[in-house]
Parts: C-alpha cells; sequence; structure tokens
C-alpha cells in the first residue's frame, strides 16, 4: 500500500524534491506539498482505493506522511469490510 | 452570577464606556487624518483591555473570547480603525495564548503584556507571495556568533507598524525550508527596525496606518512560537481574525443602520401623519442587517462549539469552509448595508459633518473584501469543496 501511496504523492503532491527517497513518515508538507496539491493527492487517492474520506479525517494531520495515509486507509478498509 | 460572566461583564462595560466617550469623539479627526487611533488605544491600555484575554493566572482578566468578539462589534459602532487594531492586537494575542504550549519565553513575554499593556502587531503579508498567509519567502537566518537569529522582511502592509511595541512575523522556518514551512517569531521593538516602503492615503480604514515596511530583526531562538504555523492559522489565526474581523464590520454597519434610523425618525416628527416612502428602505435595510447579525452570531456560536472538546476539529476542511464562508458573507453584507444607509439618508447621509453622516462607515466596510482578497479565499473554497462532503 505505501509504494501506491507513495505513487500517487509523486504523480500529484508536486514536491520539489524525489519522492522514492522520502521516508514513510517523512512530513509531505514540510517536504512542500502545498494545501491545494493535497487535495488533490486525496482526490487520487480515493479514486485508487475506492473509498470515500469522511470529513473528520480531511485536515492536515491524516495526510501528513505516507504512513499516517496508509492508517487512514487501513481504518477505512477495515470500515467497509466490517 | 459566576466569576466568569462577571468578569466579561466588567470588561464590556469598560469597552462601551471607551466607544462611546473617546473612540467615538476621535473616529472623525482619525479618519480624516489618516492618523492612528492614538486617544482609544491610550484608554484601552489605561483600562487593561489589551490583555483582557490572557489567563488569569499570566496576569490577564481571562476574559472570554465572546467577550472579545462583543468588544470588537462595541468599538466597530464608534470608530472602525479603532477596531481594527483591538481586533488586530488580539487576534495576535490570541494566537501566543493558545499555542505557546508552556514555552517560558512567551509565559513571561504574556505577563509583560499585561503589566506594561504592550500593543501586537502582525507581519503576516509579504510581497511575493501573491497574497497567500501560508507561504513564505523570508526565513529565520540562524545563529550567527552572537548566538542570535535574524530576519528580512518586506511586507507590503504593516497596520500599525510604527505603533506597535511589538511584532509576530511569519517566516519559513529556516533557509532551506519550503515556503509552506512556517513559523511565527514576536520580537520587541528594541529587537526589530522598519523601513518604510509605501505610504498610507486609503479610501477608508485610514487610521489603522498601514504602509509598506522592510522589517528587520534580531532575536533568541526562544522567541520562535514553538508551534508550527500551519496548526497556528488552522486552529487561531484564521478562524479568529474571521470572527473578529466579521464582529466588528456588524459594529459599523450597525452604527450606519442607526444613523439612517435616527434620520426617519426625524422625518417622521417634521411631519406627523404624513406618509413617509423612506421608512419603507430602512424596513428593508433592516432584513440586510439581520442577514449579517445572523451570520455572524452563528460564525461565533459554531466556533465556540467547535473548540469546546477538541480544537483540532478546527484544521477539518469543512470548518476552514464555515469561518471562510462568514468571511466573504460578512465582508460583502456589512458594505451593502451602509451603502443601503446612505440610500435612506440621502445628501446628509453623503455630506461628512451631518449626525446622518455614513461615508466613513461605507469607505471602512468597503475594506473588508481585500483584508485576505475575497477572490483567495474563493480559490482556496474552490480547491475545498472538491473533496469535503458535509458543507
Amino acid at each position: 500500500m505505501n509504494e501506491e501511496i507513495r505513487k500517487i504523492i509523486a504523480d500529484h503532491a508536486r514536491l520539489p524534491g524525489d519522492v522514492g527517497a522520502l521516508a514513510d513518515g517523512a512530513n509531505l508538507y514540510e517536504a512542500g506539498m502545498t494545501s491545494h496539491a493535497s487535495v488533490n493527492v486525496m482526490l487520487a487517492l480515493e479514486d485508487r482505493f475506492d473509498i470515500e474520506f469522511p470529513d473528520r479525517m480531511l485536515k492536515r494531520s491524516v495526510f501528513e506522511s505516507i504512513s499516517a495515509i496508509a492508517a487512514a486507509l487501513l481504518e477505512l478498509q477495515a470500515q467497509a469490510a466490517a | 452570577m459566576s466569576v466568569a460572566v462577571d468578569r466579561d461583564q466588567i470588561f464590556l462595560t469598560g469597552i462601551r464606556r471607551i466607544g462611546e466617550e473617546v473612540a467615538a469623539a476621535n473616529a472623525d479627526d482619525v479618519d480624516r487624518e489618516a492618523r492612528f487611533p492614538a486617544e482609544t488605544i491610550a484608554a484601552l491600555r489605561e483600562s487593561h483591555a489589551l490583555s483582557a484575554f490572557i489567563p488569569v493566572e499570566l496576569g490577564g482578566a481571562g476574559a472570554s473570547f465572546q467577550s472579545l468578539a462583543g468588544a470588537c462589534l462595541e468599538l466597530g459602532r464608534h470608530c472602525g480603525a479603532s477596531a481594527m487594531v483591538f481586533a488586530m492586537h488580539q487576534i495576535q494575542l490570541a494566537t501566543i495564548v493558545r499555542h505557546l504550549d508552556d514555552a517560558p519565553w512567551f509565559e513571561d513575554y504574556l505577563r509583560d503584556v499585561a503589566s506594561e499593556q504592550r500593543l501586537i502587531a502582525s507581519v503576516t503579508s509579504e510581497v511575493g507571495t501573491g497574497g497567500d498567509m501560508g507561504s513564505s519567502i523570508a526565513a529565520v537566518e540562524h545563529a550567527g556568533a552572537d548566538g542570535l537569529a535574524t530576519f528580512e522582511k518586506q511586507a507590503p502592509t504593516v497596520s500599525y507598524g510604527a505603533y506597535a511595541d511589538d511584532l509576530l512575523t511569519t517566516l519559513r522556518r529556516s533557509p532551506e525550508s519550503e515556503p509552506g514551512d512556517q513559523v511565527c517569531v514576536l520580537t520587541r521593538k528594541d529587537q526589530h527596525t522598519l523601513e518604510q516602503t509605501s505610504s498610507w492615503d486609503p479610501l477608508g480604514m485610514r487610521g489603522t496606518c498601514s504602509p509598506g515596511y522592510i522589517v528587520r530583526a534580531r532575536f533568541p531562538l526562544e522567541q520562535v512560537l514553538p508551534t508550527q504555523f500551519a496548526r497556528v492559522m488552522n486552529e487561531s489565526m484564521v478562524p479568529i481574525s474571521h470572527i473578529l474581523w466579521s464582529h466588528l464590520w456588524l459594529g459599523i454597519a450597525t452604527d450606519a443602520f442607526a444613523r439612517a434610523r435616527a434620520f426617519v425618525r426625524a422625518a417622521a416628527k417634521r411631519k406627523p401623519g404624513e406618509p413617509l416612502p423612506v421608512a419603507i428602505r430602512l424596513s428593508q435595510l433592516m432584513s440586510e442587517l439581520s442577514l449579517l447579525r445572523a451570520e455572524v452570531s452563528s460564525g461565533l456560536a459554531e466556533f465556540i462549539a467547535a473548540t469546546a472538546d477538541d480544537r483540532s476539529r478546527l484544521s477539518e476542511m469543512a470548518t476552514i469552509l464555515r469561518f471562510n464562508n462568514l468571511k466573504i458573507a460578512s465582508s460583502e453584507q456589512a458594505p451593502r448595508v451602509c451603502q443601503g444607509a446612505l440610500g435612506v439618508c440621502g445628501i446628509v447621509g453623503f455630506k461628512n459633518d451631518t449626525p446622518f453622516s455614513v461615508g466613513r462607515h461605507l469607505r471602512d466596510t468597503m475594506s473588508a473584501c481585500l483584508m485576505v482578497a475575497n477572490e483567495r479565499i474563493h480559490q482556496t473554497n474552490a480547491s475545498l469543496l472538491l473533496i469535503a462532503k458535509e458543507v
């Protein structure tokens, strides 16, 4: 999952540096992701993983790193399976 | 009556008196001369209103956020510029109070604000960022031989910069940081210099004295607010700005309506029993004012509800949209009410020297859509609307 998220970040987050070199826990905003770009990342994640982020998850902290995004996706997938 | 309610009432009674006796008396001169509302700020200092929001244990009055909003409305009824200076100071102060994270330097600083009634201005705008407060060019340059950090920032406007004791400035965390990786730095008057780069002769809000400056400072690193600015901005600076501004715009519009009403009453008394077409216009205007009042008071109530249990709700996109909308709606509706009041009063409202003058009200509220341009806020909202669910 982390690699798929990384691919979406590479395509949509418009980071100035190399996304491949980012640690899973690295802060994407500090790496240069703008609020505007983060919305495109969210849209691409919803599309790719066929989920919808509820409003309570639509905040900065949920999208600040690859691991944080993975945790949110796992939570939504577990909910969908239940 | 609880102690907190009591405290708020004492605070608001004091503000009301300053509004009526000091701000109102100087409002026309402040506007005409585009000069700082020194008398009002001196009276606010004397009554310790500048530190009202600081918690009691740090030397303040522990006034509630609701009472701060009420104070902005009250001052706005008498002098828009005084209300704006007061509001902007409280925005910086509330930001520090809410995000100091027990940092000892900032706790001591708040004690000084309370005992010396220091006035804080902000340096958030920057030449070259296109009005985006969430990105900076200037950076905290790290410690030289003396252990002090420095910055140099070109700000297109710094409201009452020349009259403030201290400045709260947004900067990139370090020269290597990305534009959005920001912090806030508090510097005292003896730690910074202001080089004025433009003039100040605007249409309205003339007393805020907001020309451009190059700000240069040297300061110890402990004066960097511990919380990263992205959080500060979402959880405090933006929603609090929108709430306090909208309250003072409502205050200005309320006074414009009051003047229109006084005009209609005077006309009715002159010709008792005769039909008075302008009275219908006043009634129409009242419904415009009610819309503004409803938006402003529901914005405040929703902010209080959103912060009651968990402040992080303020970072959710749906909440950001809500308070952005408060700003857009109130900044458009306030000048509409003032223009309606001008329509009621006619030529005596247009003239600057009658009891029914509303020119200053109209001009002051016309600044509202420019203070963080509505166009920019719409851009942000347009993007958030793509992903937010319940709005």
